[in-house]
């Protein structure tokens, strides 16, 4: 059994491309090129040249000393943190960009919840000097001043999703619509590895270099190229994605995923889809989502914005129901103090969606000879904001 | 014989109206089938309210809120339904997204369809080959038949085996665009109508999507059998409420 995509654009049960015929031509053009373009030796040199020498690739492997003495037990950080515009998310918009110029697009669209995404899709396009415009939920715009800022500066229009809840699912839906208006000059970057196939599958190849690395960096600190675990916070899904990648179908590496609990699981205001979610279909992709009995998709929460998704990418919910990985939620409070730890014993502010993921740590234990690899998948520049009001700093 | 496809065989030019469940007022989906049925519309399109209707543009995605808020739900769309076909005799089609129909249960969503009288379905994001692998005997077993969509960008091939596959007519989306009134059509649509009507498919054609009055009624009709209004409706009777719809056909045909 493999945990990859198959043929059709399926994770076991989970995937495929439910859309309306509108977008079937964009998207299908999308399927049938993907593979053949990322495939090829121009594409893959540039991809790499600019991971290098834009993004800062590969990014360290960080052996967490202090960490490792306090949970006895090794503890290494892959440093996602320290791309270029502070998060894992570039490594996404840098291979779509290459694919969309290979598909001969002009105008590039993206959605973004925190903005993470908006910026990181905004900063490739004034890398190659194409026309963006991202697709921002008004609530999200008030409560995300900065990162809004950095869009415009980078060049970048910001367009308000004024419909449903005003959040990233409808901001999702307003990039999903612009490109049904759209569908011949336009490409739309996904930031996660949710959508109709094969956005799923492109983009966790392209943050497949996450792993990839780590088997290099990992063989040469510890004579061995994979960890006993490999831990991630999951909110769509992308970091995650990149970190399990190369270790899928390796049954040597237990996978854990971590979702985001909110305030509580039987709170009403939470984000763990794989508690609360049910089998059906969000932005094209049937997977485990958030909804009512009736069938409504309902608005998630979490302190962070990068985890506020009411669904999980198709691989996600796959490893979910075939019980390949290990799902922990972890609330609000318990993230929020995992960042003052992290910053406190390593010196490193992480963003509030990757605090999540250390968080485990006080959640099970972990062997003493047993290597746990977390993805320190951004940083918490982002985030000082929600950590003043939140520590009173 | 199928409602529909006895409708589709009238030598005649037809006009399809669709509306919200539950839209302006939680009661109204009754009153505003027997007005439309009295003002002589040949085929009737309920909607199914749905959180994130994708291919949907603002007037629709509102009034779908607005119906939410109502309190709409598919049992309660079923409930209003029943009994109906003592008086109602235009086809009627449900139009809505598949995620509330999968947490309903397809086959129950079918089943309680036929009890009601409902004569086929319309979902945007249930694409034809899924369809056709995996619930087209479901949706058969219970009488219902299955519209699909065609867009100015689907290429002949597809177009070929939606008309294959389709058993009612072919929904041809008049645009690249989500649903919503438009001021005219241009050569482009004109051009695109006239490819269709050329392929000779089996299927009947219905025009839908920027159709809002006479004028671009006209056009749609030119190169199919007819045409569906919905964004224009729905705005009338945002402004109107359920009182004289009537009025509302008339300044169409």
């Amino acid at each position: 059994m493999s945990y990859h995509v198959n043929e059709r654009g399926y994770y076991g049960d989970f995937g495929g491309a439910y859309i309306p015929e509108m977008l079937y031509p964009n998207v299908e053009e999308l399927r049938q090129n993907y593979l053949e373009i990322t495939a090829q030796a121009d594409f893959k040199s540039e991809f790499d040249q600019l991971l290098r020498d834009y993004v800062g690739r590969p990014t360290p492997l960080y052996y967490a000393s202090r960490l490792s003495e306090k949970y006895n037990t090794k503890i290494y950080l892959k440093r996602e943190d320290l791309c270029h515009t502070g998060a894992h998310k570039i490594n996404n918009t840098i291979g779509q960009i290459l694919v969309a110029k290979r598909l001969g697009k002009n105008r590039i669209i993206a959605e973004t919840g925190a903005g993470q995404h908006g910026v990181a899709t905004a900063t490739v396009c004034a890398l190659m000097g194409i026309q963006c415009v991202v697709y921002m939920g008004e609530l999200d715009i008030k409560r995300q001043a900065p990162n809004v800022a950095r869009i415009k500066m980078l060049g970048a229009e910001v367009r308000a999703a004024q419909s449903g809840s005003k959040t990233l699912k409808d901001a999702t839906n307003e990039a999903i619509r612009d490109w049904i208006n759209n569908p011949v000059d336009t490409h739309y970057i996904i930031g996660s590895v949710v959508g109709p196939h094969p956005y799923p599958d492109m983009v966790a190849r392209f943050q497949a270099v996450i792993s990839e690395e780590c088997k290099v960096q990992l063989l040469e600190a510890e004579g061995r190229d994979y960890p006993d675990h490999v831990v991630a916070c999951v909110g769509g899904g992308s970091n995650a994605a990149g970190l399990y990648y190369h270790y899928l179908d390796d049954k040597r590496v237990n996978i854990i995923a971590v979702e985001a609990a909110g305030k509580g699981i039987d709170t009403g205001e939470s984000a763990a889809t794989s508690a609360l979610g049910k089998e059906g279909i969000i932005h094209g992709s049937k997977t485990l989502l958030m909804q009512t009995e009736d069938g409504q998709i309902t608005e998630p929460y979490s302190i962070s914005a990068g985890l506020d998704y009411p669904g999980v990418g198709p691989m996600h919910a796959h490893l979910f129901r075939s019980k390949r990985a290990e799902f922990i939620s972890i609330p609000d409070q318990e993230a929020m103090d995992w960042g003052l730890t992290l910053s406190q014993t390593e010196g490193i502010i992480p963003a509030i969606e990757t605090a999540h993921a250390f968080a485990v740590l006080d959640q099970r234990a972990f062997e003493t000879d047993e290597i746990a690899l977390f993805n320190c998948s951004g940083r918490g520049d982002k985030d000082l904001e929600t950590y003043i009001d939140y520590f009173k700093l | 014989m199928n409602r529909i496809n006895k409708t589709l065989n009238q030598d005649k030019k037809l006009l399809s109206i669709y509306f919200t469940a539950g839209f302006p007022q939680l009661e109204d989906t009754v009153p505003i089938l027997e007005q439309l049925q009295e003002a002589g519309v040949d085929m009737i399109e309920l909607g199914l309210p749905f959180s994130d209707p994708l291919a949907d543009g603002p007037t629709i995605q509102e009034s779908s809120t607005q119906a939410l808020r109502n309190g709409m739900t598919t049992d309660k769309l079923f409930t209003q339904l029943k009994g109906i076909r003592d008086h109602i005799h235009v086809p009627l089609i449900v139009m809505g997204y598949f995620n509330p129909m999968m947490q309903y249960g397809v086959e129950r969503f079918c089943k309680r369809c036929q009890e009601v009288g409902i004569d086929g379905l319309i979902i945007p994001d249930l694409p034809a080959d899924v369809y056709h692998e995996q619930y087209q005997s479901l949706f058969q077993q219970y009488g219902l038949l299955n519209m699909f969509l065609i867009t100015p960008q689907t290429p002949d091939e597809r177009i070929r085996y939606v008309d294959q596959v389709s058993e009612g007519f072919i929904y041809m989306v008049s645009s690249a665009a989500t649903t919503g009134a438009q001021g005219s059509f241009g050569d482009t649509q004109q051009h695109y109508f006239q490819r269709i009507a050329d392929m000779k498919l089996q299927s009947k054609l219905l025009v839908g999507f920027g159709i809002s009055n006479e004028e671009t009624y006209q056009a749609a009709i030119a190169n199919s059998q007819g045409a569906i209004i919905g964004s224009a409706f729905i705005k009338y009777l945002e402004a109107n409420g359920n009182q004289s719809v009537e009025e509302f056909v008339k300044t169409i045909r």
